[in-house]
């Protein structure tokens, strides 16, 4: 095993996860907001919210044609690349994988059953069909996000001569880390779905002028979007908050390197911004706040925050996670304020005509949270470097021993490309050819069907 | 194995195995499905395609559901198999992981993106009747003989797997099965829907692949003895269950041809129901005799078996979580495949 091998399988895995990240979220993010549509429509009657949740149902069968693969190669690649890491997590932490297959199943059923079935059966049962998607989907991922958990903060076992005794596997579930990693994950799923439906929405009402027909409806969409992800980034941001000062109790070295802090001190200063120099021990170009780490660590200005110093170098996270960890909150806080704004104007000025840099304002908030996600993983996974299990398993000793593993690499990017690039194609000439004039103009139509029968 | 009691190892093992024959009937329907509704694209005066469409579209994603369920059963009773299994298998299983991938996006974006149908309907036709094949390769690979030793670490002989008769005629096994079962299946569901035109179609689909399926098995089987000789042996202590298997796969047939109801010829369901016992009885003899091992013959059943507590938490899981899905499953089934005026009313 050369260094080189490992370094291909870590960027192997990595892709693949920064892949599956965005349509997995988004598995969880659009049924939930298609469910809001179609309570909304339950209680207004507006057959708009109707037409939103039939468009958005589409929108998401297109994206499950990729999502579901992906996460196939996810769960089949952790033993594929990590085999000494599934072996330890077998003997373990097999719980969560076990019962997230229950929750795929749910997921599929219910939506096959809401997807085909959508004509024959009635609102309320496609109601409950949509809760148990959303549901479905949001217990696969706190429930894999729990296998993460579990490496950050293992528990339910020891280690003695090199062998696992004591197995405890419910308390290997309920690892320190499972609420505040589950809180988190969920939310921010949610918070990503509102998001990437406001900014369509958005995007749509630059394209058309105040006033008009389809402006009216995606004002409706967008107003329901900020509403939602503006409640559920307040509370991502709290609970991200709780993240932190995990961190700082569990795996302090994470915390060090994400704050750019080198000593050991109370009183600790937040440093925002900047790059993390490793030689002279600074954080160049950052903005400093003094006291202000210790406090958000421990809720009070003499909380002694341990910096990276005390650990020995080899056991350093990479430190650009300080800028991953900058990025995931800097867009939190961004998208906190896009949503007070834009409700802020359209229903308390009750202005209808939104100005433009709003519109554009929150179209940026869609693409923006799906990259906050992906910053917060690679904040987590990068910065659990180099174990794969806190203190216990190295990551060089995880990895399979196969080596020349560049050709499989290479194509898992070709095809991670050309899935990626036929998934927007597909979306974009799907909905070029079924405007949403045609859905508002023929409210009965039945081209929502997913067989073609031509 | 005749004397094993039933421990935790047979149970886990055994519970594996239900995986993998539920699989190996679900996907190769699903697969098979995916190649017809591909090779009767262009008949305009028949319904067959979209007969096939009409039971991929919301199955295929439920059928996948399982192969994942069945890699995480693997890892989760027998960890240290696992690990075997995942070095050994690092290449193929990319393979098959890039294949899945491009079928299973091509096939949902075929429906929706009505200009370039038949473009994706080719490609995930075609990448998705390899599946079987490459998955079905994983077989003899766990019956030892293809893993090579360099530098102290195991790693699969990609040579001597491509040169190996034995490794062909699986793949033709899994490809005619698949093409069998799914037009079977296929002709039952288009009797249901009372089409008739489809039903012939798929009823003489599964006349020809059948023989092909049988033969594959006999050539596997020929094969065996050379190449693997001590799971041949194993296999034949059973003979009379591959010979009750052999007459199934007869009685399938006839199924087919016997006059049924409304003047029509064959009843599908049964023969449906019998194929699928006959590649029950045979996929148990095989099971049988690869016991206790698991990757030959390194890996067996005992020393790849997972920690017991571990395994106690994860079977409970099982049968409590088995036990509440059910009735989503007969939802789903009696929503999709049972109702004939609801099938119909989709024309
Ligand atoms: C829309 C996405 C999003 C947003 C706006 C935020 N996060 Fe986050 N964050 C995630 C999406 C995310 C995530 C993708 O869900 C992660 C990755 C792993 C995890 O458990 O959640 C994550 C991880 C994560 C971690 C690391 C946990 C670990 O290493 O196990 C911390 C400390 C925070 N977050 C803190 C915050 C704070 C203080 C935020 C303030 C606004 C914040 N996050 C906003
Ligand atoms: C879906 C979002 C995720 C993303 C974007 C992500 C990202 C990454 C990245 C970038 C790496 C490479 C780390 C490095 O070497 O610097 C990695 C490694 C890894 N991740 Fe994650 N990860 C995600 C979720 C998960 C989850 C849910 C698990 C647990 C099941 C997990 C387990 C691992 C393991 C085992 C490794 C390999 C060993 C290691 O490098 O530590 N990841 N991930
Ligand atoms: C190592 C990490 C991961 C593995 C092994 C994994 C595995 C999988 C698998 C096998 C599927 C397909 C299931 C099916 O066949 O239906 C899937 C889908 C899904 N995954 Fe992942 N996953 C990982 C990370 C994540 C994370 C971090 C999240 C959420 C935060 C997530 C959320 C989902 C969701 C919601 C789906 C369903 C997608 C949809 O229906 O749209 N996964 N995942």
């Amino acid at each position: 095993m050369t260094v080189s091998d490992l370094v291909i399988a870590r960027a192997m895995f990595g892709t693949t996860m920064a892949f599956h990240i965005i349509f997995a979220t988004l598995g969880i993010g659009i049924p939930f907001m298609i469910l809001i549509s179609e309570l909304l429509f339950l209680k207004t009657k507006d057959q708009d919210f109707s037409i939103m949740a039939k468009r958005w149902t589409k929108a998401k069968g297109v994206l499950l044609g990729i999502a579901i693969p992906s996460g196939t190669i996810a769960g089949v690649s952790l033993s594929l690349l990590w085999p000494g890491f599934m072996e330890v997590i077998g003997r373990v932490m097999a719980l969560p994988f076990q019962i997230e297959i229950y929750a795929f199943f749910i997921e599929a059923l219910f939506l096959s059953i809401y997807v085909y079935a959508y004509d024959r059966i009635s609102a309320k049962a496609r109601i409950i069909s949509l809760t148990l998607v959303t549901f479905g989907a949001l217990a696969s991922g706190v429930l894999i996000s729990n296998v993460h958990a579990f490496e950050s903060t293992p528990a339910g076992f020891r280690v003695e001569n090199g062998h696992i005794v004591d197995v405890d596997p419910w308390a290997a579930f309920f690892n320190p880390s499972f609420y505040v990693t589950a809180g988190h994950v969920a939310l921010t799923a949610l918070m990503t779905g509102a998001f990437v439906m406001g900014a369509t929405a958005a995007y749509k009402m630059l394209r058309n002028s105040p006033g008009s027909r389809s402006y009216k409806f995606h004002s409706k969409a967008l107003v329901m979007s900020l509403v939602t992800g503006g409640i559920i980034a307040l509370l991502s941001s709290l609970n991200g908050h709780a993240s932190a000062q995990h961190l700082h109790e569990y795996q302090p070295e994470k915390l060090a390197a994400a704050e750019g802090l080198f000593e050991t001190q109370s009183h600790a200063p937040l440093l925002i911004g900047g790059t993390v120099d490793p030689d002279t021990q600074e954080v160049k170009w950052g903005i400093e706040i003094p006291w202000a780490l210790s406090f958000l660590a421990g809720n009070s200005f003499d909380t002694v925050v341990r910096g990276l110093n005390e650990f020995p170098r080899e056991h350093w996270p990479p430190l650009f996670v300080h800028t991953m960890f900058n990025g995931m909150v800097g867009i939190g806080m961004y998208t906190l304020l896009i949503a007070v704004l834009g409700v802020f104007w359209i229903k308390f000025l009750k202005k209808e005509a939104v100005p433009k840099w709003l519109l554009w304002a929150v179209t940026l908030s869609g693409p923006l949270s799906v990259l906050a996600i992906e910053f917060g993983w690679i904040l987590a996974c990068t910065g659990r470097q180099p174990w794969t299990i806190y203190h216990v398993l190295s990551t060089a000793d995880s990895v399979t021993s196969q080596t020349n593993l560049g050709t499989l690499y290479m194509l898992f990017v070709l095809v991670y490309l050309l899935l990626g690039v036929a998934v927007i194609a597909v979306l974009y000439y799907y909905f070029k050819r079924h405007p949403l004039m045609n859905d508002l103009s023929n409210q009965t139509d039945g081209d929502d069907k997913n067989y073609t029968v031509h | 194995m005749t004397g094993l009691t039933l421990t935790d190892e047979i149970l886990a093992i055994t519970l594996i195995w239900g995986f993998v024959f539920i699989y190996a009937v679900m996907g190769s329907m699903d697969f098979g499905a995916g190649f017809w509704s591909m090779i009767y694209i262009n008949r305009k005066k028949t319904n067959a395609t979209n007969i096939a469409n009409r039971y991929l579209s919301p199955t295929w994603e439920v059928s996948n559901v399982f192969i994942v369920a069945l890699v995480v059963a693997i890892y989760s009773m027998f960890p240290r198999a696992a690990y075997s299994l995942g070095t050994i298998l690092l290449v193929p299983g990319s393979l098959i992981l890039l294949l899945l991938a491009i079928r299973s996006a091509f096939l949902v974006f075929s429906h929706t993106a009505e200009k370039y149908k038949r473009h994706l309907v080719y490609v995930s036709g075609i990448s998705g009747i390899i599946i079987p094949a490459l998955l079905m390769a994983v077989l003899p690979i766990s019956q030892g003989g293809y893993v090579i030793e360099v530098d102290g670490r195991e790693s699969l002989s990609l040579a001597r797997l491509f040169t190996s008769p034995n490794v062909y005629a699986f793949m033709a096994f899994a490809i005619s099965s698949s093409l069998f079962l799914s037009s079977l299946l296929l002709a039952d569901y288009s009797k249901t829907s009372d089409d008739m035109r489809a039903y012939d179609v798929y009823k003489r689909d599964a006349i020809i692949t059948g023989p092909l399926s049988l033969i594959s098995a006999f050539f596997i089987m020929f094969t065996l003895e050379r190449e693997a000789s001590w799971i041949f042996s194993e296999m034949m202590k059973n003979v009379p269950l591959l010979i009750a298997s052999a007459i199934c796969f007869l009685l399938a047939g006839i199924a087919l041809i016997i006059p049924g109801k409304k003047g029509t010829r064959g009843i599908p369901r049964v023969a449906v129901v019998i194929a699928i016992v006959q590649y029950l009885l045979a996929s148990y003899v095989y099971g049988q005799a690869h016991l206790p091992y698991i990757v030959y013959p390194n890996v067996t059943i005992q020393s790849g078996f997972t920690d017991p507590n571990s395994f106690r938490a994860v079977f409970i899981v099982y049968v409590v979580g088995f036990a509440i899905l059910f009735p989503g499953f007969y939802y789903f089934w009696s929503l999709f495949m049972k109702n004939k005026s609801l099938q119909q009313s989709e024309e």
